[in-house]
């Protein structure tokens, strides 16, 4: 099985440990075998070690340790946000955040919500039970 | 903090200040007060102190020294309120009969203790004062402003006192009988009254009602140092 996602200048890259967790970067300089030069429109640009990113299945076309400016505007250019959102490993995060900060009221009318579409359901397969059964 | 004052004279060294004392006269200028008062220093006469009054020896010594105790002049003040906590806030009771109830919050009494209210209607949870240690707050917010809890003090909750009864044998066992309290007709309308208004609150909002009347429990797979309450 080959690798798909590869350490590139352009990659895009999902902080997972340290200050910057869960934000998205771009590996805009490799600085050697364990790190490499990272940055984003919000951020200061900085080192990072490998295992502190994944990798996703986004590139942007940019040359080796572009302006900030060159870079935001790539970045608009791909719509990295937009395809980021759209991917599943995005949408995940986005669900796990919106759970994380419902409040004590919120995830009662979320029991409450749950209860009524599972009452749907089983009236549901009680109809097509009957129908087969008949 | 105050602006930082200008020393005319700064220590330089602890016991060296900079100025020397005919400069610091210069520097006061009491020589400009002088010349206007012509030559002197305006001068005011002491005035007559009060003829100290003639005090009686006292009638009666102590045998023995007693001690006096130590003045304390601290005055409690009520508990401070957590910010979470404003009028109106639902709270989660968390011991005692009514655990796991969700409440409304009135107001803070000046002994501290926090006046909380079911509504009666919707969970059975009177009038009552609860301790804001046992309470989370919870960031949902009843509207409050048609509830008047002016007249509600700690004095409101104190215990009635009981008549004192003689204790006869056959008095005893028919006091036991009689032992059930009866709520004041006073205190249901008192209920009822501030009730009202926040029945209506809790009805505009949908499923709050329902919210209201059901206890909070941790299920599995909750962690509450990471609940958003």
């Amino acid at each position: 099985m080959p690798f798909k996602r590869y350490v590139e200048i352009g990659r895009v890259a999902l902080v997972n440990y340290g200050k910057e967790y869960g934000k998205l970067v771009v590996i805009v300089d490799v600085i050697d075998q364990n790190r490499a030069l990272v940055d984003a429109p919000d951020m200061v640009r900085s080192q990072m070690n490998f295992k502190r990113l994944s990798l996703t299945d986004i590139k942007i076309d940019i040359k080796r340790v572009p302006k900030k400016k060159t870079l935001i505007a790539a970045m608009e250019a791909a719509d990295v946000k937009g395809k980021w959102e759209k991917s599943s490993w995005g949408r995940k995060l986005i669900v796990q955040k919106r759970r994380a900060s419902l409040n004590d009221f919120d995830r009662f009318k979320l029991m409450l919500a749950k209860i009524k579409r599972a009452g749907v359901v089983r009236q549901e397969l009680a109809k097509l039970k009957k129908e087969s059964a008949a | 903090m105050a602006p930082k004052q200008r020393t005319r004279n700064p220590e330089l060294i602890p016991g060296v200040r900079k100025v020397s004392r005919s400069k610091m006269y210069h520097k006061r200028g009491l020589w400009a007060i002088k010349a206007k008062n012509g030559g002197k220093f305006p001068h005011h006469e002491k005035a007559p102190a009060a003829a100290p009054v003639a005090e009686k020896p006292p009638k009666f010594y102590p045998a023995d020294d007693v001690k006096k105790p130590l003045s304390n002049k601290r005055k409690p003040k009520p508990t401070k309120l957590r910010a979470s906590i404003t009028p109106g806030t639902v709270l989660i009771i968390l011991s005692g009969r009514f655990k796991g109830k969700r409440v409304v919050f009135l107001k803070q009494l000046s002994s501290g203790l926090l006046l909380v209210t079911g509504p009666y209607k919707i969970n059975g949870v009177p009038l009552r004062r609860v301790n804001q240690a046992y309470v989370i707050a919870t960031s949902t917010k009843v509207d409050i402003s048609g509830v008047n809890v002016e007249k509600f003090d700690d004095k409101y909750f104190a215990k009635q006192v009981e008549k004192k009864k003689k204790k006869g044998e056959n008095e005893f066992f028919e006091a036991e009988k009689q032992e059930k309290n009866n709520l004041p007709a006073e205190k249901k309308d008192d209920q009822k009254a501030v009730d009202a208004p926040l029945l209506k609150a809790v009805e505009s909002v949908p499923d709050l009602k329902a919210y209201l009347g059901a206890r909070f429990s941790l299920k599995a797979g909750m962690k509450p140092h990471e609940l958003v309450f």
